[in-house]
């Protein structure tokens, strides 16, 4: 991974510049209190802080599932404030892929199914996007268990599903929400080693974690604190 | 559309999120196969609302049918004549000369009266006591009644005016049953006014005049003879019009039996019964299809309530499907639709049930079964409008879900 011109726009996979997020109530709760992060493709940045912290706030804003209340949001090169819900949904699905503590899967589907459900908006037929999920359960390693009901994983290999199903369209970023919060802390090892090989392939991925010890094992580091961005690893290169 | 930024990818467009058809149909499912108790009985609702009201539909069709058939069997062209009973009337009777002047009318083409032997009673043998009469009559006829009527013999003939000397009877299908005559086998001879008469043949039932079911009949000649009845006066009068004559005969008809008192003459036509009968039907039909209709909306209210639950219960799913790049629209047709696949499963399998239903009361009763399109059509239709309405609600609530929230729900 090599950062060398943070101007470069074309390579930002992400950039926030400014980011505030408020909610309403009295008083109103201050989220985010701008916010200036730029992740170019490639990286593999986690972001860590307390719960409380921001964090989850600034992996929705970054995700598109929700919006700033101020400053510039760049995802995938678009300023998300000028799109309409529509566009986020198709910048979902295109350019962002989503790990969530909680797995997500679907109880009624194989794990092939579920993986291939990463393509399911873009209009792609089932059997070609079956084709490409078998692909992403293999760089998993998940090949064997393509035909098992999701709910017949093990939790380190849901997630492993889940982690297909965020790649199998080949994104350009991957935001993975404390993905090893819900495994133990073998099967939380052995997601991270994976999402460092995935990174090594050169899959961009941002973690969100509340755990520094799995923070520190990635490239980059960001802590946030309050609202704020209170480190950056790269600030001190 | 996006709106290209300065610094925009290499995307000219973003291309919207779509869903083929067939990925719409499977995520529809999706809550059906996870959830398939709860959906077997919010489907059962609306599957007894359309069966019963298939099921109504297609009985009274069948039993239209049969009705109507009847009626083609039977005629409607009878017209039967009584002498009115009515106030300080006494029992009324009819002019002798009566059947000659009926068959003076134009249209009419067939006419048989009968008359009441009224001492006589009819008994299996001279053993019987004479106050077991059974409630059957003895009348004189002419051979021409089982013309007039269009009825036919279950066994022997009919009364044969060309040897009216013998003491003779056909029995009707009642009478026959109650004095127990089940064929004529044997020389079977029956108990009348003190003498014994053989009897020649048995009748069909005569659904337009079930009268002479419970009756005995003689020549007018044999009872004279036999019975020591010497003034008959008809009791009854049987006429067959042609079918297109039917009203205009019987305007006339008080006038020519009975031209002095035409007032004292009762003219029916039985077959009006029957079309009462389908009249009285067809009220009972509209009740039942009320109640069916009340099932249905009941069924209706089920599913809401069943997809109201599981947009509540499925928030993790809804916000992961947000995140996997649906849109509201998306959301809202999943949950529509599993409405109304619920609501065509019901559908489905309520127009089979009613078929079910119609056919096995149809063949008990002897009808065909008759299951009307529009039964099958209708049936369908109004369990997916159902299942639209019911869905109308859940899918909006499911596509306003924030996914934001609905991530952070489990």
């Amino acid at each position: 991974m090599t950062v060398t011109d943070r101007h470069a726009p074309s390579r930002a996979a992400m950039a926030l510049s400014g980011v505030t997020k408020a909610y309403e109530g009295t008083p109103p709760v201050r989220a985010l209190r701008g916010v200036d992060l730029e992740v170019d493709d490639g990286e593999l940045v986690s972001i860590v802080g307390p719960s409380g912290s921001g964090k989850s706030t600034l992996l929705h804003i970054m995700g598109t599932l929700d919006r700033a209340t101020g400053g510039v949001v760049r995802v995938a090169g678009y300023d998300v404030a000028a799109l309409g819900d529509a566009d986020l949904s198709a910048i979902r699905s295109q350019h962002i892929g989503f790990v969530f503590q909680q797995f997500f899967l679907l109880a009624g589907e194989t794990a092939l199914d579920n993986v291939a459900d990463g393509l399911l908006y873009t209009g792609m037929r089932l059997a070609v996007r079956r084709d490409l999920a078998r692909d992403a359960l293999d760089k998993v390693g998940l090949a064997a268990r393509a035909d098992h009901m999701a709910t017949k994983l093990s939790g380190g290999e849901r997630q492993r599903v889940a982690i297909a199903r965020a790649l199998i369209g080949n994104p350009r970023i991957v935001l993975a929400d404390e993905p090893t919060g819900n495994l133990d802390s073998a099967s939380g090892a052995s997601i991270v080693r994976l999402l460092e090989a995935l990174n090594e392939e050169g899959t961009t991925i941002v973690v969100i974690t509340h755990d520094r010890l799995i923070a520190d094992q990635f490239p980059r580091q960001v802590a946030i604190l309050d609202g704020q961005i209170e480190k950056d690893s790269l600030w001190q290169r | 559309m996006a709106t290209l930024t300065s610094n925009a990818a290499p995307h000219e467009v973003i291309a919207p999120s779509r869903m083929t058809p067939a990925d719409t149909l499977r995520a529809a499912g999706i809550g059906l196969r996870t959830r398939r108790l709860r959906s077997v009985l919010s489907a059962l609702g609306i599957m007894i609302g359309i069966g019963a009201m298939v099921a109504v539909l297609g009985l009274s069709e069948s039993s239209k049918s049969d009705l109507l058939a009847q009626l083609d069997r039977l005629g409607t062209n009878m017209l039967q004549v009584q002498a009115g009973s009515g106030i300080g009337l006494g029992p009324g009777t009819l002019p002798d000369d009566a059947p000659a002047m009926v068959a003076r009318i134009g249209p009419v083409d067939e006419v048989s009266a009968v008359s009441d032997v009224s001492d006589a009673r009819v008994y299996k043998n001279d053993l019987v006591p004479s106050g077991q009469s059974g409630g059957l009559s003895v009348l004189a006829t002419d051979d021409n009644l089982l013309a007039t009527l269009q009825g036919s013999m279950t066994a022997g003939v009919f009364l044969d005016l060309a040897s009216p000397d013998y003491p003779v009877v056909v029995l009707g299908s009642v009478a026959a049953e109650r004095l127990g005559v089940r064929d004529l086998d044997q020389p079977t001879r029956v108990w009348i006014g003190g003498e014994w008469f053989t009897v020649v043949g048995i009748m069909s039932s005569l659904e337009l005049s079930p009268d002479l079911d419970r009756a005995a009949l003689v020549t007018p000649t044999a009872a004279a003879m036999y019975l020591g009845t010497d003034d008959l006066v008809p009791s009854t009068i049987y006429v067959r019009t042609d079918p297109a004559s039917v009203d205009d005969v019987r305007g006339v008809m008080a006038a020519t039996v009975n031209p002095e008192n035409p007032d004292q003459v009762e003219v029916t036509r039985p077959s009006d019964a029957l079309e009462a009968r389908d009249a009285a039907e067809s009220a009972l039909t509209n009740l039942f299809l009320g109640l069916g209709a009340v099932a249905l909306l009941v069924g209706g209210v089920g599913i809401a309530n069943v997809m109201v639950i599981s947009v509540l219960e499925r928030r993790g799913e809804i916000g992961l499907r947000r995140a996997l790049g649906a849109t509201r629209r998306h959301i809202s047709v999943q949950f529509l639709g599993e409405s109304l696949l619920l609501a065509g499963i019901g559908g489905v399998g309520g127009v089979l049930l009613g078929a079910a239903v119609t056919a096995g009361y149809a063949s008990l009763q002897g009808w065909g079964v008759l299951i009307p399109t529009v039964a099958i059509v209708g049936g369908l239709a109004a369990a997916l409008l159902i299942g639209a309405i019911a869905g109308l609600y859940p899918a909006m609530r499911a596509a306003r879900v924030s996914p934001t929230e609905a991530l952070r729900t489990l």
